[in-house]
């Protein structure tokens, strides 16, 4: 049995800063969030006995790697555990953005629901469709699998490489203009990086289909705000669903709250009960192995 | 339309549904009628349009809103919409399941109204389908859609109840014959997608309810007859079941002071389950070609047997 000594921030508000650099002094391991930046500043007020960072999430976006290498600190992250949560509230956000379900329920919450029109709140479905994932990791290949049974024609993908596993959705490996040109829906699901920092742009945008409906659960960096407010407003695409968002949480008197062609989710991806759970004994267990110089369950490779 | 040269039509031409009145008016003489969901087909329409008519065509699957034995005992054909329609509905139910099981509607009104803090653990998390048991009240073309769509989210078991088994529908989907009871006690997630009928109006009541799991998710897209409004707010309101999703009520709008809106946990749709443009389409011009057909006194693309 291992015995720590554990300081733990007991509160649902993330911890301030200065309270941070104050507790991680003479640390040997830090278990963390992903709101928690953990940069040079957060490592120098550590010292020289931290040698793991356990994170809570799969994305690492957070975390001044090069820093962290630089000081041979070891570092572990939950990918896999939530490959289906995640992969799950995707697709739920495009259907709910594609079949207008929130603007159903605000119709009959507010006394728009007089009787059955065929025309009224039609959306876009799947069946026939051509759907473009951007970034064919584990998350957009679980996406893949779940969207395939809706009827889908055609399931593009780009990326730095093509992947062999996208045999299994038989997946097409096209450049980025193409899979904009030619997709229904739009999937983004690559990591955040210098790369694809505000990939989604006006010019991504205007490439789109004026039918075509955009979904971000991966970085909200990746998107530029305004450039897709444009583009929603000016009809340029039908509609997007969000999941994240710079920053989070969005301000409520942010523009693209107030257009019913945009559902913006508060970060839930892996929020369900029992992967929350399985995250949360991953990260322990990572933080444990690091400490005591074993091999990790999940180790991020710097 | 080559080979006609009469066709005489009168449109209602408004969103609206049509008055009773006026429909009553209306179909006098009618050699044929198209109609949509709204529009009760009863022995009172059926008098008032006389002699003459002899196809009804409607534009649904959903037939409970025509009398069949009046239309049997006038000799009078019936067109209506199956399988055009079957994927989005299926899509729609996926929808709204998925909705109602990750909390959607809860969390796009925090993070409207300034309950969205920064990333929490256990904030607005909810119930999986992986490993899951997903159990089917009526296996016909639409049940089995949605299992089919259902299963590469990893669900552990599919289940179903029916008046009696449906072997070849089930093996498409490798779905297990239950009871009610047992569909109930077993269902993580549970749709129903049966016909309204005799049988089955009022059929989840209480008896349903109390029998189902505490963490369980109720699904109805298919008639808001089949369920008994008051002990679904009761099953919800005390907790006997984790969340329902409705696309079909009862009435229909359902009244904006309805109970049922009070609870975080019950999502209601306004029967937009075939609302897709493509399919919308489909369903109009098949409605319409059944009904040429029965005009014509050839064979209908789809023809309800009576």
């Amino acid at each position: 049995m291992f015995r720590c000594t554990v300081s733990l921030w007991d509160s649902d508000e993330p911890v301030p800063r200065a309270e941070l650099l104050k507790g991680v002094e003479g640390a040997h391991g830090l278990l963390c969030l992903l709101s928690d930046r953990i940069d040079a500043e957060v490592l120098d007020a550590a010292g020289p006995n931290l040698k793991v960072i356990s994170t809570m999430s799969v994305g690492f976006d957070h975390l001044a790697i090069d820093e962290i290498k630089k000081r041979e600190i070891r570092v572990g992250y939950t990918p896999d555990v939530l490959t289906d949560a995640t992969a799950e509230l995707t697709v739920a956000l495009l259907l709910a953005t594609a079949r207008r379900l929130p603007e159903g329920i605000q119709e009959v919450k507010s006394g728009g629901w007089s009787s059955w029109k065929p025309l009224w709140l039609c959306g876009y479905g799947l069946s026939g469709s051509t759907v473009g994932v951007i970034g064919l990791g584990r998350i957009g290949l679980a996406v893949a699998r779940r969207l395939k049974p809706f009827g889908v024609k055609r399931l593009l993908y780009s990326g730095r490489q093509p992947k062999p596993q996208a045999q299994e959705v038989d997946g097409e490996y096209v450049p980025l203009d193409s899979l904009l040109c030619e997709s229904d829906f739009v999937v983004v699901s690559c990591a955040l990086s210098p790369e694809t920092q505000g990939l989604c742009d006006k010019a991504f945008f205007t490439k789109m289909k004026t039918t075509a409906v955009f979904i971000n659960t991966s970085r909200g960096a990746v998107v530029n705000q305004e450039d897709l407010y444009e583009a929603l407003t000016a009809g340029q695409i039908a509609a997007a669903g969000l999941d994240v968002t710079t920053p989070e949480p969005l301000p409520t008197d942010h523009p693209l709250l107030a257009l019913k062609n945009c559902v913006v989710l508060p970060h839930i991806g892996s929020a369900t009960y029992s992967t929350r759970g399985i995250m949360a004994k991953l990260t322990a267990n990572n933080l444990l192995a690091g400490l005591t110089g074993e091999a990790m369950p999940s180790e991020l490779k710097l | 339309m080559s080979g006609w040269s009469q066709l005489q039509f009168e449109l209602w031409d408004s969103d609206d549904p049509i008055p009773r009145q006026e429909l009553l008016k209306k179909v006098k003489g009618c050699d044929g009628l198209l109609c949509v969901l709204t529009e009760k087909i009863d022995a009172e329409v059926l008098n008032a349009a006389g002699p003459n008519l002899k196809v009804l065509s409607t534009m649904s699957v959903g037939f409970d809103h025509l009398s069949l034995g009046e239309l049997k005992k006038r000799g009078i054909r019936v067109g209506y919409t199956p399988e055009v329609l079957t994927d989005a509905v299926a899509e729609l139910t996926i929808a709204l399941l998925l909705a109602t099981s990750r909390r959607l509607i809860e969390a796009t009104h925090e993070a409207k109204t300034g309950g969205w803090g920064t990333w929490r653990t256990l904030w607005l998390c909810g119930y999986e389908l992986a490993d899951s048991t997903v159990g089917i009240f009526g296996l016909g073309r639409i049940g089995v859609a949605i299992a089919e769509r259902l299963k590469p989210f990893k669900v552990k078991k599919f289940i179903y109840t029916d008046v009696a088994p449906r072997p070849e529908l089930a093996a498409a989907i490798q779905a297990e014959y239950v009871s009610m009871d047992e569909l109930a006690r077993q269902s993580d997630f549970l749709a129903v997608c049966c016909a309204l009928t005799p049988e089955t109006q009022g059929i989840c009541n209480k008896n349903l309810f109390s029998k189902m799991k505490n963490t369980s998710i109720f699904i109805n897209t298919s008639r808001g007859g089949v369920v008994n409004q008051e002990d679904l707010y009761e099953a919800l309101s005390t907790g006997q079941i984790a969340g329902a999703g409705l696309d079909v009520t009862v009435p229909e709008p359902l009244p904006t002071n309805h109970p049922l809106f009070t609870l975080k946990n019950c999502v209601i749709l306004p029967h937009i389950a075939s609302a897709s443009y493509t399919t919308r389409n489909a369903m109009s011009a098949l409605a319409a070609n059944n009904l040429l057909a029965g005009l014509r006194g050839e064979p209908m693309p789809k023809e309800l047997q009576l």
